[in-house]
C-alpha cells in the first residue's frame, strides 16, 4: 500500500514538473498557432538563473527567504526571455508555420549550446533548502518533499491560470482567440498583445517548472528542458491544444502512468507506455481531452 | 448612383488573389452614406472575398490590390483591429460567434476602452439576448446567434456595417426576424450585406452590385433589378419569383434555425 502511495506522490510530482511547462506550450499553440520547441529552453533559463541567483544574487541564497528570491529571479529571468523571444524571433513570423518551427528548433539548440557554453555540459548540484531533502510521511509512504513542493506549486500555478482565464478581461481575449483568433480581431481587439502575453505566462510557469525541477532532481543540467518538452509535448497533444485544464489532466494521466510502469514493469517501459497512450488518445480522439476550449 | 451625398465606402480596382487563384480581377464599386448596398452574384463569384478584402482578413497566401477608402481614408494595409475600431462592423458568415463563451461574454470582447457600449440599445433590439446572458453561445439556436454576433457589433458606434449572408440557413420566421432587425439598424447606419436569399433582398436593399467571373457585372437600384427577371436569372443563376409567386417561396428553407 505505501509502495502505491510513493507510486502516486511521485508520480503526480512528475505530473506536476509536465503540466507547467505543457500549460503554456498549450496555450501558445492554441492562441497563436505557434508550435514552440523552444519552450524547453525557458526551463532551462529558470534553472540555470534560480542556481545562479542563490549563488551570486545578493540577498538570494539556497534556504529561506533566499531560496524564494532566487526562484523569483529565476522566473522573472525565463519570463523576460519568453517575451524576448515573441517579440524578436516569433512576431515577425506569425503564419509562417515552417519558419516558426525552424526558428524555434534552432533557438532550443543553440540555447542548449549557449548554456553548456557557458556553464559546462555536466550536472550541477542545484541549491536547495535543506528540508526539501528530506520526506514527509503519507500513510506510510515516505515521500520526498521536493515531489510534494512541485506538486502544491503546480495546483497554485493551475488555479491561478483558471482564475485568470476566467476573471480577467485579457483571460476573455485568450479564451475568445484560442476558438476564432480572426473573429476577435474583428471585433477591434489587437490580439498580438494577448500572443505576447501567453509567451510571458508559459515562459513563467516553464522557469517555475526548471527551479523547482532543479530542487527535485537536485542537480541542473543544460539538456534538461529538452527531455522534458518531449513528454510536455506529449501532454498537450493528449489534454488537447489550447486547454489548461485538459493539460493538467493530461499531464496526471501521463505522469501516474509513466510512474507506475516503469516501477511495475520493466524499466524504460513507462515511456513507451505514454507515447501508447498519445497514440489511443490520436485514434479515439484527435482533439484531445479537452478539445480547443481554453478552460475546459 | 448617389448624386447628392459621398459614398462611405469606395472600392476602386480591386483585385484578390488567393494561393495564385484569381478570385476578384478589377472590382469598383462605391456604398451610400444611407441604407442598404447588396452585393450580389453567384455562389463562389468572390462576394465575401470582397467583404473579407475590405475589412483586412485576407489569408497570409492571398494578395490584394487596388484601393479601398472609407471617406477620405484609404483602408488597404491597415490591421483588422484598427479598421473595426474606426467605425467598420462585420458581421462574419455563419456568425461566428465564440461557442464556448456565454452570451454575456461575447458581449463583453466588443467592449472598448473608454467608451460606453450600447448595451440599452442592443438588449432593445434583442431582448432574447438579455435574457440568456449566461447561456453558452454554442447552445444557442441559428436564428439567437446570428442576434448576438449582430448585436456585439452594434454595442459600438458604426459607421458602416458589413453583414455576410445574415439569413444562411434560417428557418422562415427566423429569416423575417432577422430582416426587420436589420431594416431598422440600416435606419442609423449605411450597410454592405451579401444576400442570396432574393425575398430578403427586396425588403432591404436600396442598391445593388452585381458580380460576375470576378468583376462588376451590374450596378444601380436594387429593385429595378429585381424587376428584370431575365436579367437577375442570368446575373444569380435564379429566378425572382415569377410573377405569381410571392417572396415566401423565395425564402429558402431553413435547416438548423428556429
Amino acid at each position: 500500500m505505501s509502495t502505491v502511495i510513493l507510486l502516486a506522490l511521485t508520480g503526480l510530482g512528475l505530473a506536476a514538473l509536465y503540466f507547467l511547462v505543457a500549460s503554456g506550450l498549450s496555450l501558445v499553440f492554441g492562441l497563436a498557432d505557434v508550435l514552440n520547441f523552444a519552450h524547453g529552453l525557458f526551463l532551462g533559463v529558470g534553472a540555470y538563473a534560480t542556481w545562479w541567483a542563490a549563488g551570486n544574487l545578493p540577498g538570494a541564497g539556497p534556504d529561506g527567504f533566499g531560496f524564494v528570491l532566487a526562484v523569483a529571479f529565476g522566473v522573472a529571468a525565463g519570463t523576460l526571455v519568453a517575451i524576448l523571444v515573441e517579440l524578436v524571433l516569433i512576431r515577425p513570423l506569425y503564419s509562417r508555420t515552417i519558419e516558426q518551427v525552424l526558428v524555434t528548433v534552432g533557438l532550443s539548440l543553440a540555447g542548449v549550446a549557449l548554456l553548456q557554453a557557458t556553464w559546462g555540459a555536466d550536472a550541477r548540484p542545484f541549491p536547495r533548502p535543506e528540508w526539501t531533502r528530506g520526506v514527509t510521511g503519507i500513510l506510510g509512504a515516505q515521500v520526498p518533499n521536493g515531489g510534494l513542493l512541485l506538486i502544491i506549486a503546480a495546483a497554485l500555478v493551475l488555479g491561478a491560470l483558471l482564475a485568470f482565464l476566467q476573471w480577467t478581461r485579457y483571460g476573455l481575449v485568450i479564451r475568445a482567440g484560442v476558438e476564432n483568433r480572426e473573429m476577435v480581431t474583428a471585433l477591434g481587439i489587437d490580439v498580438r498583445k494577448a500572443f505576447t502575453l501567453v509567451f510571458a505566462i508559459g515562459g513563467a510557469a516553464a522557469a517555475l517548472a526548471g527551479a523547482l525541477g532543479g530542487v527535485y532532481f537536485g542537480t541542473v543540467s543544460p539538456g534538461q528542458g529538452s527531455s522534458l518538452l518531449i513528454f510536455a509535448f506529449i501532454v498537450v497533444v493528449i489534454g488537447g491544444m489550447g486547454s489548461v485544464l485538459g493539460s493538467a489532466y493530461a499531464a496526471v494521466a501521463v505522469g501516474l502512468l509513466q510512474q507506475f510502469v516503469n516501477y511495475y514493469g520493466t524499466s524504460g517501459l513507462g515511456d513507451i507506455c505514454v507515447v501508447g497512450l498519445l497514440a489511443a488518445v490520436l485514434l479515439l480522439r484527435p482533439q484531445g481531452i479537452a478539445g480547443k476550449v481554453a478552460t475546459a | 448612383m448617389t448624386a447628392m451625398t459621398e459614398p462611405v465606402l469606395t472600392v476602386d480596382g480591386l483585385s484578390v488573389r488567393i494561393a495564385g487563384l484569381h478570385i476578384l480581377q478589377g472590382v469598383s464599386f462605391t456604398v451610400a452614406p444611407t441604407g442598404v448596398t447588396v452585393l450580389l452574384g453567384r455562389n463562389g463569384v468572390g462576394k465575401t472575398t470582397t467583404l473579407r478584402a475590405v475589412v483586412g482578413l485576407t489569408p497570409r497566401n492571398g494578395e490584394v490590390r487596388g484601393t479601398i477608402r472609407m471617406g477620405a481614408q484609404s483602408l488597404l494595409a491597415r490591421p483588422t483591429y484598427r479598421l473595426v475600431r474606426g467605425g467598420l462592423g462585420y458581421v462574419p458568415e455563419d456568425r461566428c460567434v465564440f461557442a464556448g463563451l456565454t452570451v454575456a461574454e461575447n458581449l463583453r470582447l466588443a467592449e472598448r476602452r473608454g467608451i460606453t457600449p450600447a448595451y440599452d440599445q442592443v438588449f432593445a433590439l434583442f431582448p432574447e439576448l438579455e435574457r440568456r446572458a449566461r447561456q453558452r453561445a454554442g447552445s444557442l439556436s441559428g436564428g439567437q446567434q446570428q442576434m448576438l454576433a449582430i448585436g456585439r457589433v452594434l454595442l459600438n458606434d458604426n459607421r458602416l456595417l458589413l453583414v455576410d449572408e445574415p439569413t444562411k440557413g434560417l428557418a422562415p420566421k427566423v429569416v423575417t426576424e432577422v430582416t426587420e432587425v436589420l431594416e431598422r439598424v440600416a435606419e442609423s447606419v449605411p450597410v454592405l450585406l451579401v444576400e442570396q436569399n432574393l425575398a430578403v433582398v427586396r425588403r432591404l436593399a436600396k442598391d445593388a452590385v452585381v458580380l460576375a467571373a470576378g468583376q462588376v457585372a451590374w450596378t444601380g437600384d436594387a429593385h429595378e433589378l429585381l424587376l428584370e427577371t431575365a436579367l437577375t436569372r442570368s446575373l444569380l443563376g435564379v429566378g425572382t419569383g415569377e410573377s405569381h409567386r410571392g417572396p415566401e417561396q423565395a425564402v429558402a428553407p431553413g435547416k438548423d434555425g428556429h
